[in-house]
């Protein structure tokens, strides 16, 4: 079976203004991806493409094998010879997905009539429809606003009519852009407690963007992150967090210290990076000899006052620069022949009574460390 | 200042009597332009929905053709639909000139660019979302312009009483195409100068009050609909 939305080379700009580049997505039915990226990093132009709202610059968009990327053009398709794409082609495939958009947009009337709009579309009976309805406005709390003139609703109740309205037609796949922005943690978490439970039911494919790394660690089984307009990297949730491709997808989840160094020696696996002239032991295939940029996680780095005995192949001394209290966390950046940024809770750190110059060490585990090559 | 009075006095002693002239001339008049109104409705909803939300070569030239259309003297339309019907006319043999059919005809046209430029102008009031958003639920094109109308109905109401309102106030067409034949094709509008004219100041005034009514009514009518949603409902399609 084809899966049920791929794109080769997909790309789109306005007015020479290049929004997506080479975008090639294989997203099979049950699969729940999520996109991660800055804002304006393309993810609902993506979306948008997907969901054949918008047509591409360049590329193609299959929807279950069937080239969708345009309407009434010719189009050569392999495996059945020629097939003319029509406006019904895309109208049909439209039909079998659905949005919520980031900020939903509800029609001036009942949030049942709301609700019931996709299926009126799609000419379904009566009787089905109020099934439906009451059903999916039971999923997400909203029965007792039925008679409700979504207009009047509030933003975190106007999310959840959208993913009524969209969840009412039971898609083969599913778009969220950023479904969760905006609103107040008691609605955030409301909604992803819905999200939580559709995709544990269902086995339609769900495509979430989201700019909130924990919601996608959270709820996606794949991430995919977007920046300026190219993907750079799709993988499992702790692929992307702990093994990031490159410099800008480690700078985007999260991964603060970022050191050129440059493998000084090997034994087997285990290496030695000299980092500005400190030597970290870590696990890497990389050979003798090549230039590297060495990333830990500040939560990965443990402080204490005294040369621990632990486990940790790394211990450093090094003199506090910075401390920066973030409400229960402390960040704490320590010079210790090279720049070190770590986290403490900000019980400890009064604990430890540190202060601005005062002597530290910092240790990290080889296994805590990633390793990619240095262009 | 005594003959407006007794003028006066007699005008409303013809409606409240429903003098079968008055009556006849008034229900001639708003079936004329209600049925050209209703045609009217028929074309802009979804031709102005087509020009709205379509790009295409040469759309600003012909939303600006349509502006200017809105000022085309009544007169000008009438003399374009004389030349047409008459009998040497290209559509001279149906024989359609100085009927009621005719006055239909013409009001239809002077209508249509009013009536398609508000459509157009109440459609540009509404989010490029709306659209968006109906399609992405499955909306075929047709369905998508449905809702679009729907979100400005307001607007569209609006554009659909002016229309009206320009139909049934218009003098220069109805006299020209409908040539005002007593009991056929004479209106409101056609009746008042003629009766004028002859110095029948309480029929005229009578005439004239009606119109003013009806203007009223419509205005009314426009309040109401504002202030109330009972009309939603019933235009385009019910909560089931």
């Amino acid at each position: 079976m084809a899966p049920i939305i791929e794109t080769k080379g997909l790309g789109q700009a306005y007015e020479r203004h290049q929004v997506l580049k080479d975008i090639n997505l294989k997203i099979e039915r049950g699969d729940f991806l999520a996109l991660i990226g800055p804002s304006g990093a393309g993810k609902t132009t993506i979306i948008r493409l997907l969901d054949l709202i918008e047509t591409p610059s360049a590329g193609q968009v299959f929807f279950d094998g069937i080239d969708v990327t345009r309407s009434s053009k010719i189009r050569l398709n392999a495996r059945r010879r020629m097939a003319l794409v029509s406006g019904k082609t895309r109208l049909k495939a439209r039909r079998r997905m659905a949005f919520v958009q980031q900020k939903p947009t509800v029609f001036d009337m009942s949030v049942f009539a709301n609700v019931a709009c996709g299926l009126k579309f799609r000419h379904e009976n009566k009787q089905d429809i109020r099934d439906k309805v009451e059903r999916v406005l039971e999923l997400v709390g909203m029965s007792d606003y039925r008679n409700r003139n979504a207009r009047t609703l509030s933003g975190g109740e106007m999310q959840r009519v959208a993913i009524a309205r969209a969840l009412v037609t039971d898609p083969e796949v599913l778009f969220l852009d950023e479904p969760t922005a905006n609103l107040d943690p008691a609605s955030v978490a409301k909604i992803e407690g819905i999200l939580a439970r559709i995709i544990s039911e269902r086995k339609s494919a769900l495509l979430m963007t989201t700019h909130d790394m924990a919601q996608g660690q959270r709820l996606a089984g794949k991430i995919g992150v977007l920046i300026n307009g190219e993907i750079l990297q799709i993988g499992t949730p702790s692929e992307i967090f702990f093994s990031p491709a490159s410099m800008q997808v480690a700078e985007f989840v999260g991964v603060e210290n970022i050191l050129p160094g440059t493998v000084a020696g090997k034994e087997n696996e285990l290496a030695i990076i000299n980092v500005n002239g400190v030597e970290i032991q870590t696990i890497t295939d990389l050979a003798q000899g090549e230039n590297v940029h060495v990333m830990i996680r500040p939560e990965d780095i443990t402080f204490t006052r005294t040369r621990d005995t632990s486990s940790a192949r790394n211990v450093f001394e090094g003199r506090i620069n910075k401390i920066i209290p973030l409400g229960p966390l402390t960040r704490i950046e320590i010079d210790c022949g090279m720049p070190l940024l770590g986290v403490i809770t900000t019980r400890s750190a009064s604990e430890m009574e540190l202060t601005t110059g005062s002597k530290l060490f910092a240790s990290f585990k080889a296994t805590a460390i990633h390793v990619i090559k240095r262009a | 200042m005594s003959e407006l009075w007794e003028a006066f006095k007699t005008a409303i002693h013809l409606l409240v009597t429903l003098d079968p002239e008055v009556v006849q001339i008034a229900w001639r008049s708003l079936w004329i332009a209600a049925t050209s109104c209703a045609v009217c409705v028929v074309i802009c909803i979804p031709l102005g929905n087509m020009i709205h939300f379509n790009r295409f070569r040469g759309k600003e030239l012909l939303l600006s053709v349509i502006q200017t259309l809105y000022s085309m003297p009544t007169v000008a339309v009438g003399l374009i639909v004389v030349m047409l019907f008459r009998r040497s006319g290209p559509i001279g043999p149906l024989g359609l000139l100085f009927t009621p059919d005719v006055m239909v005809i013409g009001q239809i046209l002077l209508v249509t660019p009013v009536m398609l430029g508000l459509m157009i102008s109440a459609l540009s009031g509404i989010d490029k979302a709306i659209i968006e958003t109906a399609t992405s639920l499955g909306a075929s094109r047709m369905q998508a312009y449905r809702i679009c109308t729907r979100e400005a109905k307001f607007a569209v109401m609006t554009a659909i009483v002016i229309g009206f309102g320009r139909a049934i106030s218009e003098v220069g067409l109805s006299t020209m195409v409908g040539g005002n034949i007593e009991g056929y094709t004479r209106t409101l509008t056609t009746a008042i100068p003629l009766e004028t004219g002859k110095g029948d100041f309480p029929l005229a005034l009578a005439l004239g009050i009606v119109l003013v009514f009806i203007a009223f009514l419509l205005n009314i009518a426009l309040y109401m609909l504002q202030h109330r949603r009972a009309w939603t409902r019933l235009f385009i399609w019910r909560q089931s």
